[in-house]
This record gives C-alpha cells, structure tokens and sequence, in this order.
C-alpha cells in the first residue's frame, strides 16, 4: 500500500548517518502489540466467528447446519440486499463530494485570511461533530415534522406546502442532510489543518510570481493537502457503506419508507435481530465489507498516484 | 517538500509569530467571504439553537407552540433541567456517570494504545510493520453489524455482556487514532534524537516515556479528544451488549426517554429528552472550547500530511 | 497486497480454530410439541417458602408497584425489575440472551401476539403443572387462548385491550358526525368530516400490523393457522378481504393522517382535534390523559363500529402476558410471582394503576364497570371495554413467527400508504414475505 511508504520518507535525509532505524525484526511489536492484541479480539476474532457463521444455516425448526456458499448465493441474488446497496451507493456518490466540497470551500476560506472572526467560524461549523447522532437525528426528525415540526410550521406560516422531507422521494436527502451538517465540520477541520502546514514560502513566491488567488489555491493549496483528501475521502466513503445510526433512529417517523432493510447495515441488523438470521445477516455484512474494501483501497490508490 | 515541511514545521515551533506568513498581514478582509462561510456557520448551528430554545418549554408548550421561538410566556428551562436530573430516580446521573466511565477509560485507553502503536509503526521497522496498517483500514471497512453479533455472542461466552466492559473494550480500538499518532510521530520525534537515547544507553520504554510523549502532546491531546466524541456518542454497539438501564450510557437513555411514549400507560416526556439532549452535549462543547489550542495544533503538525 | 493477505489469511484461520472449538449457537428449537410441563404446586409452595431472588424483565409500568407489594409479601424473595425495552426492543434482548445462554431473566413480559413464537422456541416454559391450567375461567377467553398454544399453559395473562371506539365528541358534534355503527358508516364520516374541514381527520393510519391484524380478526378473518410446523397464512380470505376493500377508500381518498402514531405529533393531533377518533385497544385511556392532556373531557368511548350491521363482533388489540423462561434456574419461584402479578394481588395493583384487566372477576365487578372516566366527561368506560371483552370473536391465532412478520409488515403491506399499491396487494406481499421466512425457518407453509 502507498501510505506506509510515504510515511517512511521523513526519515530518509537524516544527517546523522546511514542507521536510521533499528534493524530489529521484532522490536516493534512491543509496541504495537497491546494495540493489535485488543484489535484481534475487538475486530479479527468477530470476523472470523462472522465468516464462520455465514457458512451455517440455523433455522426455528431443524437447528444448526453446514450450507457451505449458499448464503453467498443467496445474498448476491437478494433483490433486498441489491437494492439497499444501490441506495448507499448513490448516497456516497452524492453527498460525499457534497459534504467534502463543502468543507473544503469553508476550510480555503477560513485559511485565506480574509474573513472576519475566523475562529469563531472554526468553532461553529466543528461543534456538530460532538453532537451525538441520536441528538442529531432526533432534532433533525423534530424539525422536519410537516404537521408539528419546523417544516409544519414553515407551511403555516407563508401557507406553501413544502414537500415532505420524509415522504419516499426526498427521505435519502434528508438524511444525507443531516449526514452532512454532521460531518462537515471535522472534514473542514481536517483541511484546514493540513493547510496549515503549506509553508509560507510557496506563497511567498507566488505572491513574487503574481498568481492570483484561484492559482493559488489550485497551484499549491490543493495538491499540499491531497493526502488529508484521500484519507477524508476513505473515511467518507466507509461511513456512506455503512449508514446505519440516522436511518435507523428517523424509522418510528417514517416506517414505511424507511423499510428494515434501508440499507445494507440495517438489513444485516433486522436480519439478525427481528429475524434471529445470524449467518444470513453475517454473510451480507461480509459482502458489504469486502465491496468496501475494494472501493476504499480503489480510491486511496487513485488518490494517491495522481499527480 | 517534505523536508521543506518539516524545517519549516520546526521553524514554526521554534519562533511561532515571526515566520508565520507574514504576506498575510497585509491581506484585505472580504465581507461577501464573510457572509458566505456565515450562511454555513448558520447552518451548523440551527438545530442547535432549535435545542436550546426547545429545552424551555414544557411537555405541553412543546406540542403548542412555534419550533424555532420560545413558547409564550414559558422559560421552563431549570424545571426541566431539574427534572431531567431527577426523573426515574435521577436515572439521568447515572447514565452521565456511566458515559464518564465509558469514555475515561474508552477513550483514554484508546488514546494509550493508539500513541504507543503508532510510534512503534513510525520508529520500528519490523516484521509485517506494512501488514499492520493494511489490515487496520480493511477491518474498519467491515460493517458494524458484521461484527456485532459475533462480537455478542463471543463476549456472552466471556460473560461480560450486560457490563461496562462489553462497550469499553471495543473502544479501545481507534483506526483513526493510530493513523493520526503514526503520522504525528513520524514528523515530531527526529530519529537523530532517537539514536542520541539508545547511544546513550537508555531503553526503549524509558525512552518512549521520557523524551517522546513530551513532544506528541499536542498529537494525544487530538486522539484523546477525538476518542471522547465517538466513545461519548457511541449507540450501536452499547445498544446490543447492554440490557439493565442501569448501564446505558446517555445516547441509550435518551432514545428509550423517547421511546418511552410509544407504550400502553406510559408517559410521553419529549421535554426531558431534549433537555436531556442539551445537556448530553455540553460537556464535549466545553471540552473541546477550552481545549482548541492542543487540538488544533495537533492535526496540523501531525495528522494530515500528504 | 500479498502482505496484507497472508496476514489476514493467518488471522482469520487462527479465528476459525477458535471459533469452531467455541461452537456456533445451535441450542435452538426442535421438534414443535408443546413442553412437557415440569413442576408441580407443591413445588411453587416450596419455593415460597425458600426464598431467593428472580430477574424481571418488564416495561409495564405497573409492575413496579406488583414488585412492591410481592416482596412485601414474602420477604424472602428479592426482585431485580429491570426494563430491558418496549415490546419488540426486548424480544431481541430475550432471544439473544436465550441463543448466548446466558443473561436470560427468570420472567418476562410478553405480548399477546409473541407468546406463540416464544412458546414453540422453547423459550417459554410450560407452566401448567404449577396450577396455571386450573386458572382458565379467571381469564376472558382472548388473552387465555393467547397464552395457551398446543395445549400447554405459557404465561399468564396481565392486562387485555379489547377494542373499542375513542373519539372526540366536540369535534363530532361540530361537524354533525353522529358514531359511527357500522364501518361502511365510518368511511362515510370520514368523507363528511374531511370535507367539512381538510385539516382534520377521522383518524391517523401509517400502517401498523397490530392495527391491522386486529380489524381483521373483528372481520372473522383468520390468515394465520398453525399446526405444529405447518402453518399457513392466507391475507386474501373473506375477513382480511372485506378488511381491505372496506378500508382501501380511506387511504386513496386521503382520509386519514398520516403522522406516525406514538410520536409527539401524534400525541399533539390526538389534543388539539386533528385525528378525531380512535379505534384501539381499552389500555389507551392513560395514554390519552398523560400525552393528549388538552383534549381531557371532549373525548367518549363508543362500541367498536362493526363490519355486517346489527351485529357484535370485537377484537382485541395489543395486551401482554407475564412468562416463565425455560433457562429460568428457579420456575417455582418465578411462577408464584406471575401468578401473584397476573391473578391474585398483584392485578389489583396494576388496575389501580391504570392498567385494563383481562380478568372475568374484574370485568363484571360493579365496582369498576361503574368507575367514571374524568377524560371521557365522566363517562363509565369500563362498561363499553367490558362488553367488548366478551364478543371478541373467538378462533383467531397468531403465526409462530409473528414477531418478524410484524416488523416487515411496513416494509411490504407499508408500501399500500405511500404508493399506488392497494392494501390488497400490500397483504399480499406481507403473506409472500412472511411465507418466504416461515419456508426458510424451516417450517412447511402453504
């Protein structure tokens, strides 16, 4: 993988002399060994047990038995599961951008310089990310009520009739909303920072150079933080698959679009806990977790060897 | 451009106003940027002044009056503060204490874990050092749900479901924290430095203790705060390993507070869970106000280099 | 890459091993015969007297007080009361505890359309050896035949919700809507309602199988039969069909709220008149006086509209059962609480706490069927809920999956709400579902 690599070029031009890490096999591990030890048991160990699990079949009525693939047969031609996944899948293609253009256009603007109270904006636009996503959705949800919510009140008062944010057409978009005002402000705050960085003396020469502010940014901001891009992106692209919290917790409001299998993560949910289907949910989420594998490291290989 | 980064870095950390883009002095201030970063700032806080006013109104006010107004004549914001904490038999403290459980020894351990593993994957070359990463982000790819009933059933064999322990260990494990304390301690800690302490003779833990937490500070402060957010906001997890209330952690009580209406003889208490919601995420605001510097200095020198 | 896969082959093979030594959770059901009863009353007796301490999983918020005044009686025994969730929130915590072994309570509240498919996993124990078969004629018949599936004894009864008409007489009176006797009369009070006003409505509907298998059990409908593992589900017969076409005009015509039911904009339209009446179960009064405070004395209770005029018919909606777990270590013990909860004391604690009994004693007491109703203007309610108790149509059984079958209920029949779909259809795909699950659980569905 790429990353490791582009962290180990720091170290590279030390003046000190040709030794620049210890030639030890296993020294590391000492380290690093407490983390993976709770990461084997936390993530490793459940997953295995999960791949276990979607080979075996446990039914009310007959027990426990080996079926080998076909649960994996079964959820690949699971019309349920498909669709639920096409839906994650246009929800990252929209919002992701979305939310990241949106941070990004924040973060240039806070870095520019020319905005009164930037730190205020820093503040502001950060403090959704520590609300809670039950706190989110549960206001969100309240304020997108159309007979009591703020959107029923919206209607009263200019006497429109707004569409419902949580009628069949617009619920996806409502809940990339919420989605997005969530998590816009620790991506902006992750391209900020990676702004920071970008020393002074590129600007500097630019200035020299004449470059007018859009250059400047397209020149030499956005290549300087195309790491945090890629790695806001990779995170982005892994929440999208895994969409569960907002969903789940707007369902009381709209049960019959929010259907149990919305997306793949609450599919796998209800499969195991309203349907007690443990191996078939364990199957999907594998699928679901490998397709997300492939689609992060697709990105992160993209992102990185663009130039 | 990485080393210019990092003299540069070096340089910031040691004359902090003086080479700091003096260019900048001169730039002019925009009042139409101003207003436009405004409208988002707006955005952002909308739902979170729609809670503050919505906390002043009772249960009935509630379900009367306008959503983005207070309701006539009402500030009933200490009553249901008062009766947020005491309701149930103060049920709504004992969520708070669980969640400071949770998250202390959640986060911190995360936090403990995640520096120490980071800088052994930054400072050691070791046998399957470029596994460890890989294998991290693609078990992160893997759903929660994937993980959630096994992890269940394992930790029911363990006999700890139903305890603190079901939700603090999972939280011991922080993809992003590692990333981040990797990164961090790449740039920060200087190998010459590195070499001076083992020429030295000075073992690798003192090492580590003595010379270089110093200098990721700013590095765990960010992990410690980070980890906070998700332990603190943590619900899937907890929600399946816990049964007695007795355990849940805020974001839990709320939603059963919630919950609460939808039972035959039961009470709708609305007004309690958005209190209860304000007050669930006071704490982190304030933490993370008053701890702006570290954190912001934190994911700038370390995480987020290309 | 190839680092990467070897790590993570070595990983998941090491996990493997440990996994399969573990052993996945194949403790579930066989076989479909009801439990042998255990026990016997001499063994309650005993227990009694012993002392110890049971687990309790309940939300009823009456329980508590039975708690209170149980381990008054016998201070030998402690009670850990816990609420592990509303209604199907705890059914998940039960079975996960049930297929973990582990953290399984000794009781547990269950409702009425669980009880089967707790029963027949085994999870429920057979109590009827303590004594529970000599309690049927303390019960009315709904909640018995509820909790006595094959011919064993699975719980006993708690409180009952046969069904009865709520709605609000000021907005009645204002749009000249006289109560409604027949459904056909309702449909029609609900266009004249409506059009007087096209903010307000006869009542709210957003799909709830609860809601919906209950109208067709007052419709002499009975979809779902089950014979050991044959079960056999049929949302086309004649009640489920006279069910849907008679209701299908009020969702194409717009005539009933859609705001989802429990929420507080619910409890908001249920106060300031916007859904004007009601068609529940006799546990909603509480609910309307601690959610719809505003509305307290404008609402009545009239008997439940029926489907062929001239006739009596009712149903029960909603109601729980208290059971004892088959993991419980102490069934004794556990049965002498339900049955102090379900028939002696501990029900006349829950009723004056508000909830409805399911009790024949109560039921006719002179007592409480002449109890007024502040929230209905004074009116005697009980004697409305009572009546309804006694003409609920007899026969009706819930499928050995019903739990799961309701929660896709909005995923499929759901769909009739938001989209062309008929309702007829929307049963129909609920039948296909549930079927497909039944097929896949292993039982033979026709």
């Amino acid at each position: 993988m790429a990353l490791p690599q582009v962290a180990a070029r720091p170290a590279d031009p030390g003046p000190a002399g040709p030794v620049r890490r210890r030639r030890r096999s296993w020294g590391g591990w000492r380290f690093v060994g407490p983390f993976m030890l709770v990461f084997a048991l936390v993530f490793l160990a459940p997953i295995g047990y999960s791949i276990y699990l979607s080979l075996f079949r446990n039914r009310l009525i007959g027990g426990n038995s080996f079926v080998g693939l076909d649960n994996y047969t079964q959820a690949l031609q699971d019309s349920q599961f498909w669709a639920a996944f096409g839906r994650v899948a246009l929800f990252l293609v929209v919002q992701v951008p979305i939310m990241l253009f949106l941070a990004l256009l924040v973060a240039l603007a806070i870095d520019s310089g020319r905005l009164y109270g930037k730190a205020f904006f820093r503040v502001a636009i950060f403090l959704p990310y520590a609300v809670p996503a039950v706190v989110a959705t549960l206001m969100w949800g309240f304020m997108y009520g159309s007979q009591f919510g703020l959107v029923g009140n919206i209607n009263d008062a200019l006497h429109v009739s707004l569409p419902d944010p949580l009628g069949a057409s617009l619920v996806l978009t409502s809940i990339g909303n919420i989605v997005t005002w969530e998590f816009v402000g620790y991506n902006m705050l992750i391209f900020y920072s990676a702004l920071r960085v970008v020393p002074s003396s590129l600007y500097e020469s630019a200035e020299i150079d004449g470059a007018g502010q859009f250059r400047i940014i397209t020149a030499i901001k956005l290549p300087a933080i195309r790491g945090a891009l890629v790695i806001a992106t990779i995170f982005s692209v892994i929440g999208s698959f895994q969409l569960f919290n907002e969903p789940a917790i707007l369902r009381p409001l709209a049960r019959n679009v929010l259907t149990t299998g919305y997306t793949p993560n609450m599919y796998a949910y209800s499969l195991s806990f309203s349907g007690q289907q443990y191996n078939y949910a364990a199957t999907v989420a594998i699928i679901m977790g490998v397709i997300t594998m492939i689609i992060a490291y697709v990105v992160q290989l993209r992102g990185t060897r663009e130039i | 451009m990485t080393t210019a980064v990092r003299s540069s870095a070096r340089t910031q950390k040691a004359a902090p106003g003086a080479t700091r883009r003096p260019y900048r002095r001169n730039k002019r201030r925009s009042l139409t940027l101003t207003l436009l970063t405004a409208l988002v700032a707006i955005y952002s806080l909308i739902p979170l002044v729609w809670l503050v006013i919505n906390a002043t109104k009772t249960q009935q006010g509630l379900l009367n009056s306008f959503g983005l107004w207070f309701a006539d004549g009402q500030f009933a914001l200490w009553d249901n503060i008062q009766q947020t904490l005491t309701y149930d038999n103060g049920v709504f403290v004992r969520w708070l204490g669980n969640t400071v459980l949770y998250v202390a020894v959640g986060a911190g351990g995360a936090t403990a874990l995640a520096t120490v593993a980071g800088y052994g994957l930054a400072k050691f070359d070791f046998v399957g050092r470029r596994g460890v990463f890989a294998v991290v982000i693609g078990a992160v790819a893997v759903p929660g749900t994937a993980l959630a009933v096994p992890t269940f059933l394992m930790f029911s064999k363990m006999g700890i479901t139903n305890t603190p322990w079901s939700v603090i260990i999972p939280s011991l494990v922080s993809p992003f924290g590692l990333y981040l304390m990797w990164s961090f301690s790449a740039s920060a800690i200087p190998d010459e430095m590195l070499e001076a302490a083992r020429i030295d003779g000075a073992g690798e833990f003192r090492t580590f203790f003595r010379i270089c937490v110093p200098l990721l500070a700013p590095g765990i402060v960010t992990v410690l705060l980070f980890s906070m957010v998700a332990t603190w906001n943590n619900y899937f997890l907890p929600l399946i390993m816990l049964k007695d209330p007795q355990w849940y952690p805020l974001t839990i009580g709320l939603n059963s507070w919630n919950d609460q209406a939808a039972t035959a003889g039961s009470q709708a208490v609305f007004n309690l869970v958005i209190t209860g919601s304000l007050l669930t995420i006071l704490p982190l605001l304030t933490a993370f106000l008053i701890l702006q510097r570290y954190w912001q200095s934190g994911l700038a020198a370390g995480g987020v280099k290309e | 890459m190839s680092k990467f896969l070897k790590v993570a082959a070595a990983a998941t093979a090491a996990m493997l091993a440990l996994a399969a030594c573990g052993g996945g959770n194949d403790d579930q059901t066989t076989g479909s015969s009801a439990g042998s009863a255990a026990g016997s009353e001499a063994d309650v007796t005993a227990a009694l007297a012993k002392g110890g301490s049971l687990t309790v999983w309940a939300w009823d918020t009456t329980i508590k007080d039975v708690v209170t005044g149980f381990e008054k009686k016998y201070p030998n025994v402690k009670i850990n009361l816990v609420n592990a969730g509303t209604g199907d929130k705890q059914y998940t915590a039960l079975q996960n505890a049930v297929a973990a072994g582990n953290g399984v309570p000794d009781v547990a509240q269950i409702e009425y359309y669980a009880v089967l498919q707790f029963a027949l996993a085994k999870s429920l124990a057979n109590i009827s050896g303590y004594g529970a078969s000599g309690l049927k004629s303390d019960f009315t018949p709904g909640p018995w035949n509820a909790v006595t599936p094959n011919g064993g004894v699975y719980g006993l009864p708690l409180d009952s919700g046969p069904m009865a008409l709520f709605y609000n007489k000021e907005v009645f009176d204002k749009y000249g809507i006289s109560v409604p006797a027949t459904w056909t009369e309702y449909v029609e009070a609900a266009r004249k309602l409506h059009k007087a006003n096209p903010k307000v409505y006869i009542t709210g509907d957003t799909g709830d199988a609860g809601f919906t298998t209950s109208m067709i059990w007052q419709a002499g409908g009975k979809p779902f039969t089950t014979d050991g593992t044959n079960v056999t589900i049929n949302l086309a017969d004649p009640g489920s069909s006279k069910y849907a076409t008679t209701w299908q005009p009020m969702i194409t015509e717009k005539l009933v709220a859609s705001i989802p039911p429990w929420t507080d904009q619910w409890f908001k339209a249920l106060g300031d008149g916007t859904i004007a009446s009601l068609p529940t179960g006799a546990w909603m009064p509480s609910n309307l006086v601690s959610g719809a405070a505003a509305a307290s004395g404008k609402w009545r209770v009239a008997p439940m509209p029926q489907w062929d005029a001239g006739s009596n018919a009712s149903a029960e909606n909603g109601g729980s059962s208290l059971g004892v777990l088959d993991k419980s270590a102490n069934k004794a013990l556990a049965y002498a609480f339900v049955k102090y909860a379900s028939a002696d004391e501990g029900k006349d604690i829950r009723i004056k706490g508000g909830a409805f009994p399911s009790t024949t004693a109560d039921l006719s007491s002179s007592t409480f069927l002449s109890t007024p109703f502040p929230y209905f203007g004074g009116q005697k309610a009980n004697e409305v809920f009572a009546k309804s108790a006694q003409s609920v149509v007899p026969g009706w059984s819930y499928l050995p999956f019903q739990v799961y079958a309701n929660s896709i209920f909005n995923d499929t029949a759901g769909k009739a709400y938001v989209s062309s779909t008929t309702l007829a259809d929307g049963l129909k795909a609920w039948q296909e579902q549930s079927a497909k699950y039944g097929t896949e659980q292993g039982f033979t569905v026709k």
